[in-house]
C-alpha cells in the first residue's frame, strides 16, 4: 500500500519561507440563539432517531425477552458507547423488573422507559453542583486527554463567572502544545477575564504557582487552570500533573476546589480507563463532556458514574462562548431514546 | 494498544487448539468470546457481526486444510479476517507521475489532524518529497500559529494568510505560491468540523472541488467509540476520502477504530500516529497489525525501522566488531544513539514476538539514565573507551567530575559494559558462523528466515537486562537472526507457524 512513489530529487530546500503575517481567526457569525437545551435535545434527537426506531421495530407489539431480543437490546446501548460491563447491568435490570409480566410479551414503551430509568438511577437523578470556595478564589483544575476541549471549555466557563460578575483568571497551564498560550488569550479575551501565562516549554507547575500569585494580586474570584493534554499511559506525564495538583495544595489549603476531567462525547470504553487514572493522579471531582452537538452519544459517561462516583457537571454542545451548560441528566438520558 | 484485544483473542483461539476437527458447536463459545472482545473493544456492532459469519462460514466451510490441524485453521482464519478487517484488501489509487501533489487532511474537532499534517509532512520530505503545509483552519483560535511553530519544528514551509483571508482563497493562492516555489506536495490542514454540520461540510466540497486533492484523509482519534463509524461515512459520502490517518494510537485505544473503518467505508488506513515525536508516525500495514493484535510480533516494521536508522556499511561493522568482541564504549554510545534515533527501546520492544503488551515498562531503562550514561562515556578519553579496564582511580574521578556523575555511576557503567560483553559473546558464538556468511546478503527475505531460524535465543530476562543496561548492543536488521522470544508467549513460533501455513496455502 504504498503512499505515492516518491521521485528523489537532489536540489537542496528552498529557504523562501511564504508569508509570515499573523494571521487571526476569523470571528465565526453567531447564530441566533435557541434555549441550550433545546438545542441539544434537538441536536441528540436527530441523531437517536434511528435508534429509537430500531428499538421500535424490534419491539413492536411487546418482546418477549428472550436471548435472541435481549441481545438486540444490549446492541442498542453498545452503539451508544455505554460498554459491555453496564450496558448487561442495565439489561438485567431490565430483565428482573419484566418478572411482572410472567410469560406475557413485554410492551415496547415500558421496556424503553424502564431502561431510561435505569439510566437515570445510575446517574442518579440530581446534578451536582459545581463547587464554589467559602473564601474565594475558588481554584479550578482542567484536565484530559488531548483534543477533547479543555480550552474551550475553559474559554466557556470563564465567560459564565465573568457574567455572573466575577473576576476570573486563567492560567496558562499548557506549555507543551504550540501555540496552546495564545489560543487561551483568545478566549479570555472573549470571555473578558485576565490571563496569566509564561512562554513555550516553561515548567507548568511554576507557572501555575506564579500564576496563584497573580490571582492574589488580582483579588480573583475565579482561577480556572489549562493543562496540556496529555494520554493517561504516559505516566511521566501523570506524575507531572500531580506535581501541579501538590502545588495548588500547598499554595492554597483546600484547592483545587474542582478537578474537572475533559472528556469527549465520541469516546469508546478507554474513557473508563482515562476517569480512573486521572482520578488516581489528580483527585477529578466530575467530567465536563464536550461535542455532545455531534452524534456521540458519551454513553460511557454512565460506567464512570457507576464505577468511580464520578458524576458529569457541564456538557459542551458546540465551539461558541455560550455553548455550555449544567449537564441535565433527564435530557441526558431522554435524548439518547427520544422520547419525552 | 490492542493489549486487552490480544488477550482476549488468544483465550477464546485456545479453546479451539487440539480439536479434532470444528463444529458449530464447538466453534459457538469462541465465537461468543470473540465477539465480547471486540465489543469490549470498541469494534463497531456492524463490522463485529460481519466477522463473526465470515469466520464462522470459512472455519466450517469446505476450505478446511489436510495439512493443518483445525486449531491452526481456526488461526489461520482468525488472522485473514483480521487483515481484511483493518483494510488488507482496500487500496489507495495510484497517483499519475509528476506534478503538484495535492493532500486534504480533515475531520473532527480535536482529532489531531494539525499534528499529523506535521508530521506527514516529516515523513515525506524524508522521502524526497519537497512539501508545503498550508494553513486552512481560519475557526480555532490560534490555530494558524500551532501549524506554524509545527511547521518550524520539522523544517517544512508553512503558507499562510492573514486574518480575513477565507480557506478556498488560501488554498488557492497557496497551489500558486507551491507552483511557483518548486514544492511538488501541498498538505492541508483544514478546520475540524462536525460530519452533520452541513454549511462546514460544504466548505470541504468547494475546497475538493478547487484543489482537486489526489489524496484526501480523514483523521480519526484512535480513541472514539462507536461514532467512528458515523464519522467516517459522513466524511465519506461527501469527499469520497482515499484512507484514515488514525491518530493517538499510543494510547491504551483498543482497536475498535482500526477495526471498524473498512466495514464502514470500504478504504484503507494508511498511517497511524503513534506518539507526540514528529517522527512517530507510521505506514499503516494490516497484515502486520494483525499479527500484533494476534501477539505475533511484527518483526517487518521493526526491519524496516532499523534500516531506516542504521547505516548499512555501519552496521556491518559493528555486527563484526560483536563477534570478534571489539565492541567498544564508543561502540555502545553510536548504539544507543541508533536506538534512540527508532523511537526508544519500549518502542522497539513492543514490536518484537511474544512481548508485545506484557512489557513492563518500567525494567526499561529511562530516557534521562542514558543521557547520563552518554555523558560519562563521552567524558572517557579515546584510549579508555576502548580500554574500558583501564579506568580507574584518577581516571574515574575525572570521569565523573567531566560528566556531573558520581564515582560509582563510572563504575556501573564499565560494569555493565563488561557484563554486557559477556553476555554477546554467549549469545552469538553458535550463530556467529552462519550469521557472518548470510550477512553478506544484505536480503529483506533472508533476514527474515534468520528471524525463524535463528535458534540461539537469548532468554526474555537476559533482554531486559539488557535493556536496563542502556542499549541493545548490536542492534541492527541483521541482528535479527536472535529475535528474542518470551518463553512464555511462544510469539515468535506462531508467526512461523502462520507463515508455513500460508505458504502452503498457496
Ligand atoms: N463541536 C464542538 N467542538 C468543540 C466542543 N468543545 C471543543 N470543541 C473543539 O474541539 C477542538 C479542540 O478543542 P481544544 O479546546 O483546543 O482542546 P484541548 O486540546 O483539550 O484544549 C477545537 O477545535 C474546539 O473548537 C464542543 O462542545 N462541540
Ligand atoms: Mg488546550
Amino acid at each position: 500500500m504504498l503512499f505515492w512513489k516518491k521521485k528523489k530529487d537532489d536540489e537542496p530546500e528552498a529557504a523562501s519561507q511564504p508569508e509570515v503575517e499573523a494571521a487571526r481567526p476569523l470571528e465565526e457569525p453567531a447564530p441566533p440563539r435557541k434555549g441550550l437545551l433545546a438545542k441539544l435535545r434537538e441536536r441528540l434527537a436527530q441523531t437517536h432517531a434511528s435508534l429509537w426506531d430500531r428499538a421500535a421495530a424490534l419491539f413492536r407489539g411487546g418482546l418477549k425477552l428472550d436471548d435472541e431480543s435481549l441481545e438486540q437490546l444490549e446492541e442498542i446501548l453498545l452503539a451508544a458507547d455505554v460498554g459491555m460491563m453496564t450496558t448487561q447491568h442495565l439489561v438485567a435490570g431490565l430483565r428482573e423488573r419484566a418478572r411482572r409480566f410472567r410469560d406475557k410479551d413485554v410492551p415496547a414503551d415500558w421496556a424503553m422507559n424502564t431502561l431510561k430509568e435505569l439510566i437515570l438511577d445510575e446517574l442518579q437523578h440530581e446534578t451536582s453542583a459545581p463547587a464554589l470556595a467559602e473564601n474565594p478564589p475558588t481554584i479550578v483544575l482542567v484536565v484530559g486527554v488531548n483534543g477533547v476541549g479543555k480550552t474551550t471549555a475553559i474559554g466557556k466557563l470563564a465567560a459564565r463567572y465573568v457574567r455572573e460578575g466575577m473576576t476570573v483568571l486563567l492560567i496558562a497551564g499548557d506549555t507543551f502544545r504550540a501555540a496552546a498560550a495564545e489560543q487561551l488569550a483568545i478566549w479570555a479575551e472573549r470571555a473578558g477575564c485576565e490571563i496569566h501565562s509564561a512562554q513555550e516549554g516553561a515548567d507548568p507547575a511554576s507557572v501555575v504557582y506564579d500564576g496563584l500569585a497573580h490571582a492574589r494580586r488580582l483579588g480573583a474570584h475565579m482561577v480556572i487552570i489549562d493543562t496540556a493534554g496529555r494520554l493517561h499511559t504516559k505516566t511521566h506525564l501523570m506524575a507531572e500533573l500531580s506535581k501541579i495538583r501538590r502545588v495548588i495544595e500547598r499554595d492554597s489549603p483546600g484547592a483545587p476546589h474542582e478537578t474537572l476531567l475533559v472528556q469527549d462525547a465520541s469516546t469508546g470504553q478507554t474513557g473508563l480507563v482515562q476517569a480512573r487514572v486521572f482520578t488516581e493522579a489528580t483527585q477529578v471531582t466530575g467530567v465536563v463532556l464536550t461535542k455532545l452537538d455531534g452524534t456521540a452519544k458519551g454513553g460511557v459517561t454512565i460506567a464512570i458514574r457507576r464505577e468511580l462516583g464520578l458524576p458529569v457537571k457541564w456538557m459542551g454542545v458546540g465551539e461558541k462562548l455560550d455553548d455550555l451548560e449544567l449537564f441535565d441528566p433527564e435530557a441526558f438520558a431522554a435524548a439518547i431514546f427520544n422520547s419525552p | 494498544m490492542f493489549e486487552n484485544l490480544t488477550d482476549r483473542l488468544n483465550q477464546a483461539l485456545r479453546r479451539v487448539r487440539g480439536q479434532s476437527h470444528l463444529t458449530e458447536k464447538n466453534i459457538q463459545e469462541a465465537l461468543r468470546e470473540v465477539r465480547l472482545a471486540f465489543l469490549e473493544a470498541d469494534v463497531h456492532v456492524g463490522a463485529v457481526k460481519e466477522f463473526i459469519a465470515r469466520v464462522r462460514e470459512r472455519a466450517l466451510g469446505q476450505e478446511v486444510l489436510a495439512s493443518l490441524e483445525p486449531g491452526q485453521h481456526a488461526i489461520k482464519v482468525v488472522y485473514e479476517e483480521l487483515t481484511r478487517m483493518l483494510g488488507g484488501d482496500a487500496l489507495l489509487d495510484p497517483i499519475p507521475a509528476g506534478g503538484l501533489i495535492v493532500t486534504m487532511l480533515c475531520g473532527l474537532q480535536g482529532s489531531g489532524k494539525t499534528t499529523a499534517c506535521a508530521k506527514l509532512a516529516l515523513k515525506m520530505k524524508n522521502e524526497g518529497r519537497r512539501p508545503l503545509l498550508v494553513a486552512a483552519d481560519v475557526y480555532r483560535p490560534a490555530a494558524v500559529e500551532q501549524l506554524k511553530v509545527l511547521g518550524e519544528k520539522v523544517d517544512v514551509p508553512v503558507f499562510s494568510q492573514p486574518q480575513g483571508a477565507r480557506p478556498e482563497q488560501i488554498v488557492e493562492r497557496a497551489m500558486a505560491f507551491a507552483r511557483a516555489e518548486g514544492r511538488d506536495l501541498l498538505i492541508l490542514d483544514t478546520a475540524g468540523r462536525l460530519h452533520i454540520d452541513e454549511r462546514m461540510m460544504d466548505e470541504l466540497v468547494r475546497i475538493r472541488k478547487l484543489a482537486s486533492p489526489q489524496r484526501i484523509f480523514l483523521v480519526i482519534d484512535s480513541m472514539v467509540g462507536q461514532d467512528a463509524v458515523r464519522q467516517a461515512e459522513h466524511f465519506n459520502s461527501r469527499l469520497d476520502v482515499s484512507g484514515v490517518i488514525l491518530s493517538k494510537l499510543d494510547g491504551d485505544a483498543r482497536g475498535g477504530v482500526a477495526l471498524s473503518v473498512r466495514h464502514a467505508i470500504g478504504k484503507p488506513i494508511v498511517f497511524a500516529s503513534v506518539g507526540e515525536k514528529p517522527a512517530d508516525f507510521e505506514a499503516f500495514h494490516p497484515d502486520r497489525m494483525a499479527g500484533r493484535i494476534l501477539g505475533m510480533g511484527d518483526v517487518l516494521t521493526l526491519i524496516e525501522k532499523a534500516q531506516a536508522a542504521v547505516d548499512r556499511e555501519e552496521a556491518l561493522k559493528m555486527q563484526q566488531k560483536l563477534f570478534d568482541q571489539s565492541f567498544t564504549l564508543d561502540d555502545w554510545l553510536s548504539q544507543m544513539q541508533q536506538v534512540k534515533k527508532m523511537g526508544g527501546l519500549s518502542a522497539i520492544l513492543k514490536l518484537l514476538p511474544g512481548l508485545g503488551g506484557n512489557l513492563p515498562t518500567d525494567k526499561l531503562p529511562d530516557e534521562r539514565e542514558m543521557v547520563r550514561m552518554e555523558a560519562i562515556i563521552n567524558s572517557m578519553t579515546k584510549r579508555e573507551r576502548s580500554e574500558p579496564h583501564i579506568v580507574q582511580g584518577s581516571r574515574r574521578k575525572r570521569i565523573a567530575a567531566g560528566s556531573g556523575a558520581n564515582v560509582s555511576d563510572v563504575d556501573r557503567v564499565i560494569k555493565e559494559f563488561g557484563e554486557m560483553k559477556r553476555m554477546i559473546k554467549a549469545m552469538t558464538a553458535p550463530a556467529r558462523e552462519r550469521l557472518v556468511k548470510k550477512l553478506r546478503t544484505h536480503d529483506k527475505k533472508a533476514l527474515a528466515a534468520m528471524a525463524r531460524k535463528g535458534k540461539q535465543q537469548p532468554t526474555s530476562k537476559a533482554m531486559r537486562k539488557m535493556g536496563r543496561m542502556g542499549g541493545l548492543p548490536g542492534f541492527d536488521p541483521r541482528a535479527l537472526g536472535q529475535a528474542p522470544e518470551s518463553p512464555e508467549a511462544g510469539g515468535a513460533d506462531m508467526m512461523e507457524k502462520l507463515r508455513e501455513m500460508l505458504k502452503k496455502k498457496n
